[in-house]
């Protein structure tokens, strides 16, 4: 494991990590999550695992990601700013939540 | 440090668990925090299957005469295996619970969740919210 590809592909699942987690948009990170399973299925080659990266690119890259563009479409794509202000809620929109 | 750098595949996954557990306990966002929870799960995978690595090793499948003292560890990847399909079925779950929160209270916020939960006692009902 110790050659140059492994290690690219170990920084990239770093970054791809942290881009997954300080985005705000949800969907941008849902596709870099999907990314990130890719890298990892990958890795999972390298490590000479051939089960694993089949597996985890069906299913990490695959499924997962089709749940969670399921789910940020059945809810909202931004994530919410601090404070009430930018409340999409609709019916039970209220001013004098913060009190 | 030698010993380190040696392993780094290791330091790497305690990199990867750390960022996910951030995502998990400090993003107010619920979608967030699933993410968060993917890599956690993934990181304590590669840790695992890294354990089981060896220097020059081939893939533990028996063709060719492939005979076994060659091979990597297969006991960590047959684990992991069944841990990848755990980790879908509870990221599909946790999914169908966050739209459900979000029809009841029309936000995935934590915070905001937790004031709408004090604030009105939830007696719409499930198609409540969201129209």
């Amino acid at each position: 494991m110790s050659d140059a590809l492994s290690l690219v592909l170990l920084a990239l699942l770093v970054v791809t990590a942290l881009a997954a987690t300080f985005s705000r948009d949800l969907l941008a990170a849902v596709i870099v999550f999907s990314g990130y399973s890719l890298v990892m299925a990958l890795l999972w080659q390298r490590l000479q695992a051939p089960d694993l990266a089949l597996t985890e690119a069906a299913v990490g890259a695959g499924v997962t990601t089709v749940l969670f563009v399921t789910a940020i479409f059945k809810t909202q794509r931004m994530e919410e700013e601090g404070g009430d202000r930018h409340r999409r809620g609709g019916a039970n929109e209220k001013e004098s939540v913060e009190k | 440090m030698g010993r380190l750098l040696d392993n780094y595949h290791y330091a790497v996954a305690a990199v990867l668990f750390c960022t996910g557990f951030y995502s998990v306990i400090m993003r107010p966002n619920i979608i967030k925090k699933i993410i968060g929870l993917n890599i956690m799960e993934t990181s304590v995978f590669l840790l695992l299957v890294s354990l089981g690595w060896k220097e020059g090793g081939i893939a533990p499948i028996h063709a060719g005469g492939a005979e076994a003292a060659s091979m990597v560890n297969p006991l960590p990847q047959a684990l992991i295996l069944t841990g990848i399909v755990v980790a879908v079925s509870t990221t599909a779950v946790a999914l169908s619970l966050v739209i459900l929160l979000y029809r009841q209270y029309g936000t995935l916020d934590v915070d905001r969740l937790m004031r709408e939960e004090e604030l009105e006692v939830p007696a719409a009902g499930p198609e409540g919210g969201e129209g």
